[in-house]
Parts: C-alpha cells; structure tokens; sequence
C-alpha cells in the first residue's frame, strides 16, 4: 500500500508542474487563438531561450537578469518568427503553414545541435528543500510556480484591461472591424507573436532552473504542450490553464503509484479517449 | 465635405461600382438606396477604405483617401457602421466600445466620448458588463452606432442599419439616427428600407446595377417614381 504522505507530495508536484505546463499552453494557445496557425515549434523557441539563460549565467549575469534576458529573447524570436515565416503564407492553406512551423522546428534542433552540440547543459542553482510536515517540495519549483502564475495574470491583465491587449481578443474575431477602429491587424500579430514569444522565454527561464537543456527539450515537453491546448480547446485559454493542471496531475501521481514513464503513458492513454468522447475539448459547449 | 467622383471598385473580376460620383456636404445627411445587389455595400467599403477603388477619386475635406487602408480613413474622421453590425461578440458591450476609442486622439477623450454614448442609448451603460453577442439585435444595432461615435467621427457612414431588425425596431433604429443627426454629425446613409429613410435625410441617390441613376432632395424624390422604382427593385 502506498503512504499517503508520498501521494500528497505527487499531488503538490502535480500541482507545481501544472503552473510551467500551463504557461507554456498559454502560450501556444494566445498565439493559435488570434493568428490561427499552431506553431510546431513552440517549445523549441523555449529551449532556445533556456539556452539564453544558461549562456548568460555562463558569462556572468545573475540569474534573474538572465530571466530577464530570456524574456527579451524570447519576445524577439516570437516576432522574428512571424514576420520571416509567417507572414508570407497568412493565406496560405493550414497544411502548408504546419509544415513550414515544422520546419522550423527541425531547423532549430539542427542548428542547436551544430552550435551547442548534444551535450546536456544545466545551471547549478542552490536552492533548500523545504519540508511541512514529512512533505518534502523543492524550493525551485515553488518558485517556478509562483513565477509562471506571475506570468499568467500579467498576461491576464494585459489581454483585459490594455488597449492593445483587447484589440488583440478583437482582431481574433473580426479582423475587418477592428481595422475600422483604427487598428493595424499586422501590428496586433505582430504584438500577439511577441508576447506569444515572451511567454516562452519566461517559461525557458523557469524550465532552466529545474531541467537541463539540449537540442532535442522541445521533444519532450512539446507533445504534452500540444496535447494540453486541444485537451482544453484550441484557442481556449481558460480550458488550456485547466488542461495543464489535469494533465500534471495524472504524470505525476500516475507517476508515484506505477512509474515515471507510465505517468506519460496514462496522461497520453487518457487524451485519446478524451478525443473520442469529446474531440473540441473537455471545455467544448455541446451543440 | 466628401466627395467621390467616378469612383470605380469590384471584387476580383466582378466590377460592383461604375463610375459613382456622390457628394456630402458637412451638417448634411444624405441616403444611397437602391435595390439589394446595387453596390450599396460596396461603396461605403469603397470609402472606408475595407476594398481599394479600382478608379476616381474619394476626397474627404480635400484629402484623397482612395486606397488607403481603413485604420488611415478612420483617423481622418470617418467611422463605418458596418453591414450585419460586425460588432466582437465575445467583448463585453464596454469593451465594444472601448475597441470603438481604439484611435490616440479618441483615447484621450474616452471617459467624455463614453459619458455621451451612454446619454444616448442609457440601455448600454445598463449592459456593459455583458457580452455583446448576448444583446437583442436592436441593443446591437444601438452598440455598432455607440462604437463608431466613440471614434469622434466627423462623417458616419451607415450600412443597412434596419437590417435584421424587427418592424417596431426600424422605427425606433430611425429616431435614434434623428438624435444622432441632431448631435452635429454628417451622415451617409445606405438603406433598402426607402420610405423611411427619405424621411430622415435631406438628399437621396438612387443606385442602380453599381450606377447612379437619379439624385435629389428627399423631400421631392419621397413618393415619386424614384421610390417606386427602388421598390419595383426590391
């Protein structure tokens, strides 16, 4: 039988897991939701700015300033990527403009690879082990956590209560009427794969602190990142912040009570039938 | 205070517009009506900038704005009441009308701009907090004319704002313009609803297959030919 003490810790690691999960989903999600277009390569642009982070750390800067930087990284990439990659096929059909994010992604692994090679690079950050009553849970985490919650209402409060951030909710459901208000739907994609991008260096920053990084860490949390988005909806921001933290869940106490792999096996079993039963997501309004 | 003249515009190979010249004077309320298909649409869209005109010239107090994009248009004082209302659906009503001050200028006067939209149509400031695609669809006729007058236009151009509406609605819709009017904004209205909005404007035109074919002061083109003609085209 197992302790419920090391259950209630996989349920607070689920919890503290779900925080990145969902950031990055967010992510993803704000992008698809205004631009329409999935980009493959999403957490690809998070490896490179965990690569930001250790790179700057290496050079000198202090952890947070490297944050920072990432951050900066991350907002520039965002827009790089639309502006060279996207905007020349807006009115392409959806496959073609999969396949050229999936490119990227390739490219991006390949580049890494060349640069950086295949090594493992993490960052050494001392950190105590809190412990409440027999519960142990990392210090690094809680602090991934709190941040990536950080991160969400900010962006919360800039999609809501921002003139540029509700013209962005607006571009998404009428492009021609919020040019008649005077917008510039381009600058709106432009901003939204910016901020798209920033999302990704704040959680390339948090992810750096607690993994290591290698040309290939897109693989590993970009499935679940996808899986995460069309488990809440596509475009739905609020079902993919609930997605993230169902899924985390299921990894990590599915991870406790079999193993760490069949935690993944569960979550991905799960996700299946789930679109069997309920293909526009588990927050989808029936018809 | 705008003028078109042979203003030419179509989609692709399709031409909807031939040749159009109109003129509105500032103070002035001017109606288009015509038959459904008759390029109505097509010349707000012309104007507002949401299609480029193949040929002619739109001057709005001496600047050409042919060709330029709709957020240009806008800025130079001209807000589009677009067909089907075109409002988000998912903002809240303040949120429409917070998108409707999108503009520097407007955003310094928004609380003021707000203040006057909710005089006139007290309903909104009831439903602010609400979805705009929940509203009745003469509380959403109400908020695509609150949104545009947030902008501070000089120039409001209407289209088909009857449309979808219930009769009792159409009247109220045309009393509403009529305080509109009566704030001190020019208007260019396009209308199937011909009777009715003779009664609101000072002059007409009758569009016809994407060409003018009659112009005139309501008051003498109501109950003549001309809406007979438009009728005989509906």
């Amino acid at each position: 039988m197992l302790d419920p003490i090391f259950l209630l810790e996989a349920v607070i690691n689920g919890v503290l897991l779900g925080g990145v999960l969902a950031l990055l989903a967010l992510g993803l999600n704000l992008i698809f939701g205004v631009i329409d277009i999935v980009w493959i390569a999403y957490v690809d642009l998070v490896a490179l700015c965990m690569y930001a982070v250790y790179f700057l750390v290496t050079w000198g800067w202090p952890l947070w300033l490297a944050g920072l930087g990432a951050i900066v990284v991350g907002a520039v990439l965002g827009a790089l990527v639309h502006l060279l990659i996207i905007t020349p096929i807006l009115a392409s059909p959806p496959i073609n403009q999969l396949l050229a994010t999936g490119g990227l992604l390739f490219f991006i692994q390949s580049a890494a690879t060349l640069l950086w090679s295949t090594d493992h690079r993490s960052i050494r950050v001392n950190m105590p082990t809190i412990e409440i009553g027999g519960i142990f849970v990392s210090f690094t985490r809680l602090l991934a956590f709190a941040l990536a919650i950080l991160a969400m209402v900010a962006l919360y409060f800039f999609l809501t209560r921002t003139y540029t951030g509700t013209a962005i909710r607006a571009v998404s459901q009428d492009r021609e009427a919020i040019a008649l208000m005077g917008a510039r739907p381009q600058r709106l994609y432009l901003v939204t794969s910016a901020v798209g991008g920033a999302m990704a260096g704040v959680a390339g920053a948090l992810l750096i602190i607690q993994y290591a990084v290698h040309p290939y860490f897109g693989g590993a949390f970009g499935p679940l990142t996808f899986m995460i988005c069309v488990l809440g909806g596509l475009g739905n921001m609020v079902g993919a912040f609930f997605a993230a933290f169902i899924m985390a869940q299921v990894i990590s106490v599915g991870g406790v009570i079999v193993s760490t792999e069949m935690g993944y096996v569960i979550a991905f079993v799960i996700f299946i039938v789930l679109m069997f039963v309920r293909p526009g997501g588990i927050f989808a309004r029936r018809a | 205070m705008l003028e078109l003249s042979g203003v030419t515009a179509g989609y692709g190979a399709f031409t909807a517009l031939w040749d159009v010249s109109l003129r509105v004077a500032t103070g002035e309320a001017v109606a288009v009506v015509g038959p459904n298909g008759a390029g109505k649409t097509t010349l707000l869209r012309a104007i507002s900038g949401l299609i480029a005109p193949r040929g002619g010239r739109v001057i709005f107090e001496g600047t050409e704005l042919a060709g330029r994009p709709p957020y240009e248009v806008v800025a130079h004082g001209i807000a589009h009441v677009p067909e089907g209302r075109r409002l988000f659906p998912q903002l809240t009503v303040a949120e429409n009308l917070k998108m409707g001050a999108y503009l520097p200028t407007a955003r310094a006067h928004f609380r003021e701009s707000l203040a006057r939209v909710y005089a006139l149509f007290p309903v909104l400031a009831e439903r602010q907090a609400q979805r705009a695609g929940s509203l009745s669809g003469g509380e959403q006729q109400m908020l695509a004319v609150g949104r545009a007058l947030m902008s501070r236009p000089k120039l409001i151009l209407f289209d088909e704002p009857s449309m979808g509406l219930a009769p009792v609605m159409v009247l109220r819709l045309f009393d509403l313009i009529r305080r509109v009017r009566e704030e001190g904004y020019t208007i260019l209205v396009v209308e199937q609803n011909v009777r009715q909005v003779l009664k609101l404007v000072d002059r007409a035109y009758l569009l016809e297959v994407g060409r003018i074919k009659i112009e005139g002061r309501a008051a003498d083109l109501a109950e003549q030919d001309f809406v007979r003609q438009a009728y005989v085209g509906l």
